[in-house]
C-alpha cells in the first residue's frame, strides 16, 4: 500500500470506483445554419453495480448520449464536438473504430426500445445469440450455441433450447426484450445501457422485464445506465438520476432526493405533470342518456388457408361485449395489447364487421344503407395514437380540419375555413397557422389538430385511441386538460382506449377490463381503482411503476407467462365470460372476486 | 404447402389459357393474310381457296380457337405453315439455346446490378454512388441494338476476343449474355440500391453494431438477406422483359433461339410457331414467377405460403 491511496475508513461508505466517467460531453449535427448542439457539457461517473437513470423528454438528448458512448453516433452528421468518456483507462471518442468494436458489446453492451425492430427477422435468436458471443471470444459453434441457452435460460426464458431454433416473428414483444437482454449480458459487459427498455413493451410485461434487469443487476453487478422518460420506472429502479432538457443537464442528485426535494424549476414541473394513480378528482357520476350502446358485440377475423381458401381459424377478437357510453361521460377501455379495445374502435366508426347490435344515439348500426351509415359516422369521430401518420404530410392544417365538413356537406369553402379557425383557437392553437403543414408542428400540437378535426362534426362522441401515449408527460397532461374542458364546454362523450392505468384513473368516469376479447370487469372509476374484484385489474393496476422511490409494492408475487392465443378453430371458441354485479353497477366476471 | 402449390398451379394454367386466347384473336384479326404467305403472289385465287380450306382458315374464329386449344391439351402445337416440321419439334431444338443464354444473361445481371447496388447503398451520396447511378440510368435507357453493336464491334470486331457471331462454345455466349446482362443491370442496381439504403436503417442492423460486428459482416450476413427480397421477387418479372429483348439480341448475335424463331415466323405470319413461341414464353414468366414465390419463404420465415 502506498500514501497515496486512502485509507478505508472503518463504518464509512468507500467510495465505489466509477468504471465510466463521462466529462464535458458536448454531441453536435450539423445542419445547413451550422452545428447545432443536441447534448451539452454533460458530466457524471457510473459506478460498479449502479442504477443511473437518465430522465428526460423527447429532444433532451439523453438517446444521443447513450449513441455517443457506444460509438454509434449517426456520423458524420452528428459527431462528438467536445469533452471525452473514460472507459478502462481509455478516451472513447478517440478510439478507432475497430478498437471501439470490440469494446461494443463486449464491455458496454445496449438493449433498445424497440423489441419488434431490434431483432433480425430472417436470421434464428440461435444465430444471433451465438453470433454476439463469437464476435467477442473464440469459441467454436458448439460452445457458442451452449452459451446461448445458457444466456436464455438466464433471462427466465421457457423452453430455451426451442427458442434457440425460432425466428423473432414467433415471439412476443416481451419475449424478445428478454432475447436482446440475453443478448446484452451474454458476455457480462461492465457496462449496460438501457434504451427506454420498457417504453414499448405492456404494462405486466414492463413488470416482468424491470424485475429481471434488477435480478440480474445484483448477480452480476452491472452498471446500468437506464434512459428513459418514465418517471415510474425511474424511481423503482435507479439510485440516481439525471434530468435532462434541451441537451443540458438540469438537475442531478440521488433518486429519493430529486423525488422528495427536487431542486430545479423544470424537475419540479417534470414530477408534477406525471399521471399519478389514486389522484384522480371524483366527478358527480354521469347519469345522462346512452350516446352509444354495444349488446354482445362480436368481432371475428377469419384465417384463410388450403385449396379453395376456405376459413381454417377463426381469430376472435372481440367476444360478447356489452356496455353503454352515457352523454357527456368519459369510458375508458383498458387492457393490454391484443385484448380488442381498439377492435371496439373499429366497430364503433363501422370499420370492423360485427355481429351483435352497436346503436349510436338510438340508432342500430347495422342496416342503414350508405348515407344511413355516412350521417351515422358523422357522431362519432376519432383520434389517433400517432399524430404524425393521422395528418396527411400534404395537406394544410387548414384543409385537414376543415375536410370532415367537406366530406359531409356541410357549408361553403368561406364558412368552413371560418370553422376551421375557430377550431384551432379552441384547441389551444392560432388560426394563422391554418396555411402551415403537419410537419411544422410539435407532437402534442399535431395532437391538438387530430382533436380539432374531431370535433369539426360537433360529434356525440369521439374515440381517443392511445391518443396521449405517444406524447411526453408535460404535453399529456395538458392535452388531456384540453379533452377535459373541451368535454366541458361541448359535453360529447370520450370513449378513451389506453394501456396507461395512470392517465385511465385521472381521466375516466367509468372503466371496462378487457382480457382477450372479453370485459372481465367493469365499473365506476372508484370501483375499479378502489376496489378491483378481478385477479387480472389487480395484476394491471399492481404492474404501474410508481413515481415514488419509497413506494412498496404489495406482494412480492412474480407475474408469469404469456396471454393465450385468440386463434380457435371454427366452431371452437374461448369460454365465455359471464359478468356478476357486486354491488352498485360493479360487474365482475363470475367465479371471481 | 401442396394445397398453395396446387392452387398456384391452376392459376398458371387458365393464365396460359388467357394468353393464347388473346394472342388467337389477335392473330385472327390481323390484316395479314399467312395464305397468301404460302401460297405466293403468282397463285390463283381458287389455289388461295383450297389452301385456306385445307388449313381450315376458311372456319369461324370460335371454331379455329376450338381445334387450337383441343390439340394443344393433347401435347400438339400444329404444324409450321412454311416449314413443315411440328412447331414443338422446332421449339423444342432451339429451347436449350434461348435457356442458356438466359441463365448467363440474368447471372450477369445480377452480378452486375447486386454489386453496384450494394457499393451505390454503402457509399450513398458520394462520388462512387453517383457515377454508378448515372451508369445504370445510361444501361437503363440505352437501345438494346445499340449495346449489342457497338460490344460487337469492340470485343468481336475490333479486338478479336469473341467470335462475331453463332452458337457452339462458351466464347459465344459470352457478348450476348453481357449485353442483356449490362442492359438488365440498372434496373438491379437501382432497386438494390434503395431496398439496400432502408435496410441499413432498420434498428436490427443498429443491434448488429452495438454487438460489435465488423462492417463485412453486418453487411453480407444482416442486411444482403434482408435487402434481397424485393430484388427476388423482380427476376420473376424480369423473365418477361428478358423474353421481349432477345428478339433483338438473338437477331444481333445469330443465336439459335427461339427469339430469332420468332422474329422469322412473324414476317411471314406463321401463325402456329408464333402461338407456340408465345406460350412458351408466358409459360416461362408463369414459371419465374411461382419459383420467385417459393424462395422467398426460403429466405424470409415471415413469410408464408397459403
Amino acid at each position: 500500500m502506498t500514501l497515496a491511496e486512502p485509507l478505508p475508513i472503518p463504518g464509512a461508505a468507500t467510495a465505489p470506483e466509477p468504471v465510466l466517467r463521462v466529462e464535458g460531453l458536448c454531441v453536435s449535427a450539423r445542419t445547413e445554419q451550422g452545428l447545432k448542439p443536441l447534448v451539452q457539457d454533460l458530466s457524471f461517473t457510473l459506478a460498479k453495480g449502479e442504477t443511473l437513470a437518465i430522465a428526460g423528454e423527447s429532444g433532451s438528448g439523453k438517446s444521443i448520449t447513450s449513441l455517443a458512448i457506444m460509438g454509434l453516433l449517426p456520423q458524420p452528421a452528428v459527431r462528438v464536438t467536445g469533452g471525452g468518456i473514460h472507459f478502462g483507462g481509455q478516451d472513447l471518442t478517440g478510439l478507432s473504430e475497430p478498437s471501439l468494436r470490440s469494446i461494443r458489446g463486449d464491455r458496454i453492451a445496449m438493449i433498445f426500445q424497440e423489441p419488434m425492430t431490434s431483432l433480425n427477422p430472417v436470421m434464428t435468436i440461435g444465430a444471433q445469440l451465438a453470433e454476439a458471443i463469437r464476435a467477442h471470444e473464440t469459441v467454436g459453434r458448439p460452445e457458442a450455441r451452449k452459451r446461448a441457452v445458457e444466456a436464455l435460460r438466464a433471462v427466465r426464458l421457457s423452453e430455451p433450447e426451442k427458442r434457440m431454433g425460432q425466428y423473432p416473428h414467433e415471439l412476443s414483444g416481451g419475449m424478445r426484450q428478454r432475447v436482446m437482454i440475453a443478448m446484452a449480458l451474454a458476455l457480462r459487459p461492465e457496462v449496460l445501457i438501457a434504451d427506454e427498455p420498457t417504453t414499448a413493451l405492456d404494462v405486466t410485461v414492463q413488470r416482468e422485464v424491470l424485475d429481471l434487469l434488477r435480478d440480474l443487476q445484483r448477480d452480476l453487478g452491472t452498471a446500468i445506465i437506464l434512459i428513459t422518460h418514465d418517471m415510474g420506472v425511474v424511481a423503482e429502479m435507479a439510485d440516481r438520476v439525471i434530468v435532462m432538457r434541451q441537451g443540458r443537464q438540469v438537475e442531478t442528485a440521488a433518486t429519493a432526493e430529486i423525488f422528495h426535494r427536487p431542486q430545479a424549476d423544470y424537475t419540479r414541473a417534470l414530477l408534477a405533470a406525471v399521471p399519478r394513480m389514486g389522484r384522480g378528482t371524483a366527478r358527480p357520476p354521469v347519469t345522462g342518456a346512452p350516446i352509444a350502446r354495444l349488446s354482445d358485440v362480436v368481432v371475428r377475423y377469419p384465417l384463410r388457408g388450403g385449396l379453395l381458401g376456405g376459413v381454417t381459424a377463426n381469430v376472435h377478437a372481440v367476444e360478447h361485449v356489452s356496455f353503454d357510453i352515457r352523454k357527456g361521460e368519459t369510458f375508458a377501455l383498458v387492457g393490454e395489447s391484443g385484448c380488442g379495445k381498439s377492435t371496439i374502435a373499429k366497430a364503433l366508426v363501422g370499420l370492423a364487421p360485427h355481429q351483435g347490435r352497436i346503436e349510436i344515439a338510438g340508432q342500430a348500426m347495422a342496416g342503414p344503407d350508405p348515407a344511413g351509415l355516412k350521417a351515422m359516422r358523422r357522431r362519432v369521430q376519432m383520434v389517433f395514437q400517432d399524430p404524425m401518420a393521422a395528418l396527411n404530410p400534404r395537406m394544410r392544417v387548414g384543409e385537414l380540419i376543415a375536410e370532415p365538413l367537406l366530406i359531409h356537406g356541410i357549408g361553403d369553402a368561406a364558412s368552413q375555413r371560418d370553422r376551421a379557425a375557430d377550431l384551432m383557437a379552441r384547441v389551444g392553437l392560432e388560426a394563422a397557422q391554418l396555411d402551415r403543414y403537419p410537419h411544422e408542428f410539435s407532437g402534442g400540437q399535431r395532437q391538438r389538430i387530430c382533436i380539432a378535426r374531431a370535433l369539426a362534426l360537433q360529434p356525440d362522441l369521439i374515440i381517443a385511441d392511445e391518443s396521449v401515449s405517444a406524447l411526453d408527460v408535460s404535453v399529456q397532461a395538458r392535452v388531456l386538460e384540453l379533452l377535459r374542458a373541451l368535454q366541458a364546454e361541448f359535453g360529447m362523450s370520450y370513449l378513451f382506449i389506453s394501456h396507461d392505468m395512470a392517465v385511465v384513473e385521472n381521466i375516466s368516469d367509468r372503466v371496462a377490463v378487457m382480457y382477450l376479447g372479453q370485459v372481465v370487469e367493469m365499473g365506476t372509476r372508484g370501483q375499479i381503482f378502489g376496489n378491483p374484484q378481478h385477479p387480472y385489474t389487480r395484476r394491471l393496476i399492481e404492474a404501474v411503476p410508481v413515481p415514488d422511490p419509497g413506494h412498496q409494492r404489495p406482494g412480492g408475487v412474480r407475474l408469469s407467462g404469456e396471454v393465450p392465443s385468440p386463434i380457435h378453430a371454427p366452431g371452437k371458441g374461448p369460454q365465455r365470460v359471464a359478468l356478476r354485479d357486486v354491488g352498485e353497477g360493479h360487474l365482475v366476471a363470475e367465479g371471481t372476486g | 404447402m401442396a394445397a398453395y402449390l396446387l392452387r398456384r398451379l391452376i392459376q398458371s394454367a387458365l393464365i396460359l389459357l388467357g394468353v393464347s386466347f388473346i394472342t388467337f384473336f389477335l392473330l385472327y384479326v390481323l390484316p395479314a393474310d399467312p395464305v397468301r404467305q404460302i401460297a405466293g403472289r403468282s397463285a390463283t385465287a381458287e389455289t388461295v381457296e383450297n389452301i385456306r380450306q385445307q388449313l381450315g382458315l376458311d372456319k369461324p374464329f370460335i371454331v379455329q380457337y376450338a381445334r387450337y386449344l383441343g390439340g394443344l391439351v393433347q401435347g400438339d402445337m400444329g404444324r409450321s405453315y412454311l416449314q413443315k416440321t411440328e412447331v414443338a419439334e422446332l421449339i423444342w431444338s432451339r429451347l436449350p439455346a434461348t435457356l442458356l443464354l438466359m441463365f448467363g444473361a440474368i447471372l450477369c445481371e445480377l452480378v452486375l446490378g447486386l454489386t453496384m447496388g450494394i457499393i451505390a447503398a454503402l457509399w450513398r451520396g458520394r462520388a462512387v454512388d453517383q457515377v454508378l447511378m448515372v451508369t445504370s440510368f445510361v444501361t437503363v435507357s440505352a437501345p438494346q441494338f445499340v449495346v449489342s453493336l457497338l460490344l460487337l464491334y469492340v470485343f468481336a470486331v475490333k479486338l478479336g476476343w469473341f467470335p462475331i457471331g453463332g452458337y457452339g462454345t462458351f466464347a459465344h455466349l459470352v457478348l450476348p449474355a453481357v449485353t442483356l446482362g449490362i442492359l438488365g443491370s440498372g434496373w438491379y442496381s437501382r432497386m438494390m440500391r434503395s431496398s439496400m439504403i432502408d435496410v441499413l436503417r432498420a434498428d436490427y442492423i443498429r443491434t448488429a453494431r452495438a454487438k460489435g460486428l465488423g462492417r463485412a459482416r453486418i453487411v453480407l450476413r444482416h442486411a444482403l438477406p434482408n435487402a434481397i427480397l424485393p430484388v427476388i421477387a423482380m427476376i420473376g418479372i424480369d423473365i418477361g422483359i428478358f423474353m421481349g429483348g432477345i428478339v433483338v439480341v438473338e437477331s444481333v448475335f445469330g443465336w439459335p433461339g427461339i427469339g430469332q424463331l420468332a422474329w422469322q415466323a412473324i414476317q411471314r405470319v406463321d401463325i402456329p410457331i408464333i402461338m407456340g413461341v408465345t406460350l412458351v414464353s408466358a409459360f416461362a414468366i408463369v414459371l419465374g414467377n411461382l419459383l420467385a414465390d417459393l424462395v422467398a419463404p426460403w429466405i424470409d420465415p415471415r413469410i408464408k405460403l397459403r
